[in-house]
């Protein structure tokens, strides 16, 4: 029964949040726009040269990815803090853990997602071959999911602080050092025609990893900024 | 047991524990990081390869070594401060934090000064360095953290999260990095920490990491004290005097 009532809650929280992002799409938009921005300064800084830009493609598309969705997750939970919305899922009984991580999710298919399914387009530009789409995509999918949940913790611990966003990156950047790895890792590896399976392997190792453990963190963080 | 532990946890008693602790760490302290800085430096015999060099390692791998060791006293302090809502505990996770990232400045600093001889450039993207690096940022990210709040028990709280975070992922982080490196050098540039050292030269590296170890005691019992200080400012038993 009570399961029930849990599921049907953050069930729940999962679609108001995408009803609430469809309403202000543009907004929605800007984490992608910002990628897409990101992407081209690399070209610009360095060669207009595909051959040499190719070598780099893989990590410059990832660290785009990382930070467009670093850009995005600041606000994940400021507006429900600050109109109460969060103190009634505290106050609820429903474990705060799932109504988080379905928050989390919705964010994650509302600005992870678009940047996966873009990442192919943006990588094609920067001389990204063919071959290499399937670890791209592979790897972005599980490394935005896992920042989404890293980044919600550092959201949860920030929520009540002035200029939050640089603080933000300030934590989850360094916590986000090993998806860059093994995602980069993983795309070069697939260009140079071997099997990107290891790191993938590995990337969803970090992913169930954050997955089992992050809501803990995340309802103890926003506890402690919701409790004065 | 529980008596004594509140006993002990409560601030005058901490404070005064503290101040009778602290020259029993800092004269010992200073008296083994001298000696071991003269057996480092004068007794042991030079390396074969790297002759004179390899001395900072006495200073380089000991600091390494207290960067992680403090990060871990850290985290387990604001652990028992969370869990236990034990405010002496925090108090010593804010008091270590400044410690481990100044050790984990100096173990970078002296590995790039140790870089210049042996690899020919300041900085290496080697993989204890690189760790060293990311694992700085985990201490400044935690002492920003700390510092941005107002309230102090939000402070506390909010960075005990953090701390524990950080320590799940300092070892994936460490060996994601370690694997970062293999994959793109062979295992050559390791050579110069291998693991067959002379005993000989071994000796003084013990002291010393005791050496700091005792050094790091007196810190943190000078560095608390402040700590209890600045927290109880207004609590009657400072106005009463000791």
């Amino acid at each position: 029964m009570r399961r029930a009532a849990t599921t049907a809650a953050a069930n729940l929280v999962f679609r108001r949040d995408l009803t609430l992002a469809w309403r202000r799409w543009d907004e929605v938009a800007q984490p992608l726009i910002f990628y897409v921005v990101v992407t081209t300064l690399f070209p610009l800084a360095t060669t207009p040269d595909l051959s040499q830009l190719r070598v780099i493609s893989g990590g410059v598309v990832w660290v785009a990815a990382l930070l467009a969705s670093l850009l995005a997750l600041e606000s994940l939970f400021r507006s429900d803090v600050e109109d109460g919305t969060m103190e009634q899922w505290v106050l609820s009984g429903q474990p705060l853990g799932w109504l988080l991580l379905a928050k989390v999710a919705s964010h994650w298919v509302l600005t992870g997602l678009p940047l996966v399914i873009m990442s192919p387009v943006v990588g094609t530009a920067l001389g990204l071959p063919f071959d290499a789409w399937g670890a791209l995509v592979a790897s972005l999918l599980l490394g935005t999911a896992t920042l989404s949940i890293l980044g919600g913790i550092g959201a949860a611990l920030t929520v009540g602080v002035r200029r939050g966003s640089v603080l933000l990156s300030l934590l989850v950047l360094p916590l986000a050092m090993p998806l860059l790895i093994f995602g980069s890792r993983a795309v070069g590896m697939a260009m140079d025609g071997e099997s990107p399976a290891g790191p993938l392997q590995l990337l969803a190792a970090i992913f169930f990893l954050t997955l089992s453990l992050g809501p803990l963190a995340m309802s103890a963080a926003i506890r402690i900024s919701v409790e004065n | 047991m529980w008596l004594w532990f509140h006993k002990f946890a409560s601030p005058p008693h901490a404070y005064r524990l503290l101040g009778t602790l602290a020259p029993w760490f800092g004269w010992p302290a200073l008296a083994t990081i001298l000696l071991a800085t003269w057996w480092g430096l004068v007794k042991a015999p030079a390396d074969y390869q790297q002759g004179d060099a390899f001395r900072i390692l006495y200073v380089h791998a000991p600091s390494a070594w207290m960067s992680m060791f403090i990060y871990v006293v850290m985290a387990i302090a604001a652990a028992v401060g969370l869990i236990w809502r034990i405010k002496l505990a925090h108090a010593a996770a804010a008091a270590a934090a400044p410690i481990g990232a100044s050790f984990t400045f100096l173990a970078l600093a002296t590995g790039s000064i140790w870089g210049k001889p042996m690899w020919g450039t300041w900085w290496v993207w080697d993989a204890r360095l690189t760790s060293e690096l990311i694992l700085l940022f985990l201490y400044l990210g935690y002492m920003a953290l700390r510092s941005s709040f107002d309230d102090p028990q939000r402070a506390d709280r909010a960075s005990a999260v953090l701390a524990i975070v950080g320590v799940i992922n300092v070892p994936i982080i460490h060996y994601s990095v370690e694997w970062w490196t293999t994959l793109h050098q062979p295992a050559s540039v390791t050579k110069i920490d291998k693991p067959s050292i002379a005993i000989a030269m071994l000796y003084p590296l013990f002291i010393m990491i005791l050496g700091f170890q005792l050094y790091f005691g007196w810190a943190i019992s000078r560095r608390l004290r402040g700590e209890i200080l600045r927290r109880e400012r207004n609590a009657s038993w400072l106005k009463e005097g000791r």
